[in-house]
């Protein structure tokens, strides 16, 4: 990595360096308002980096999760994250060590952010892309560190601010109901889940959930698999 | 609350996960193989389905409180175990229809939110 990468990184990664600090505030100070510090925050961001999953780690963190919910509830939240891989294959390609922190990096923003810039004239795509990966980390860190200690030193009373984690899921919700052409899936998530809810409990409801939801999922492939069906043929609608 | 041992154990566990799940079609389909068709169906299919799930995991709460409430919903103490986090749903979505402001949605609601139970409720 050189600094000329970097100086061509920085402009396209002004959007993210906003979104970052301030969602990054958010974190540093709920994770704060539970009793971690920014020093916490600082390790949190170094070594998970994942916002809807540090989100997440606030509420499990408080909540005293076993190490077992903490690995299902993680890997449950992460799992948009093997779409993002499948259409970064190529582009990693050739990058040696730093295609460990690639993979490591791939958040929503920068994947978002990968899979749409250019790399200008002179610049070597992979100094290129590693800039934008780097930058976008420490913008995320120095966001969850100044929440936490703006945390510490504002005395406001802070109840409820959990709800963020809430507002993130059904903000990506929105998104993806326009994004998506078949609303099944959602629904029937939110369907299976709140069935779970009330006939298994708050306590052990994901599972079974997961696994309905998986199994008919399974079950409806030929009516909602529309690359099944091979280009040219006609689409079926539901 | 947890032991610092303990907390650092949970963190250590959500940064493993995190990168398997960034480093698994890394490691399964990097040698231009194709991924089978059903991997891809799920990758699709499946994101919404677990967002959606996770929604209503996090409205657990109100959502219960509905159920055991009925038919007193209404009487102030009842509403203020359900009302805020609906209320502030429909905010944030509507919100976010109307802007597509990512954080001015997740600000949005998360005030309202906080000022529904913390004033509004107490």
């Amino acid at each position: 990595m050189d600094r000329k990468s970097l100086a061509a990184a920085f402009p396209v990664t002004v959007p993210v360096l906003m979104g970052y600090l301030a969602i990054g505030m958010a974190f540093g100070f709920m994770l704060q308002a539970i009793g971690y510090n920014f020093i916490w925050a600082f390790f949190m961001s170094l070594t998970i980096y994942a916002g809807s999953g540090q989100y997440l780690g606030v509420s499990l963190l408080s909540s005293a999760a076993a190490l077992s919910t903490v690995a299902v509830m993680t890997l449950l939240i992460n799992f948009r994250h093997l779409v993002y891989g499948l259409s970064m294959l190529e582009k990693f390609r050739g990058m040696g060590l730093r295609k460990f922190y690639m993979i490591f990096s791939l958040t929503d923003e920068t994947y978002a952010l990968l899979s749409s810039v250019q790399p200008p004239v002179g610049v070597d795509p992979r100094n290129f892309y590693f800039s934008i990966a780097l930058l976008d980390q420490s913008y995320w860190i120095l966001g969850s560190v100044i929440g936490a200690v703006a945390g510490a030193l504002l005395p406001i009373d802070t109840t409820g601010i959990d709800f963020a984690m809430t507002a993130l899921f059904v903000v990506i919700a929105v998104d993806q109901w326009s994004a998506y052409k078949r609303h099944l899936p959602a629904l029937l998530g939110a369907g299976v889940t709140l069935l779970s809810l009330f006939l298994v409990g708050a306590e052990n409801m994901l599972l079974p959930a997961l696994g309905v939801i998986v199994l008919v999922l399974l079950l409806l492939r030929q009516r909602l698999d529309e690359r099944g069906t091979a280009a040219g043929e006609e689409e079926t609608t539901c | 609350m947890l032991t610092p041992i303990q907390a650092v154990a949970a963190i250590a566990v959500m940064a493993v996960v995190t990168f398997l799940t960034r480093a698994l079609p890394f490691l399964l389909f990097d040698r231009g193989d194709h991924p089978p068709k059903l991997v891809l169906y799920l990758g699709r299919v499946l994101p919404p389905a677990i967002i959606a799930m996770l929604i209503i995991y996090c409205l657990k709460g109100p959502l219960l409180a509905l159920r055991d409430g009925f038919p007193h919903l209404l009487s102030l103490q009842a509403a203020g175990e359900w009302l805020p986090a609906f209320l502030s749903v429909l905010v944030v979505a509507l919100l976010h229809l109307w802007k597509r402001n990512t954080l001015l949605s997740i600000f949005g609601g998360t005030v309202l939110y906080m000022v529904l139970i913390q004033a509004v409720f107490p």
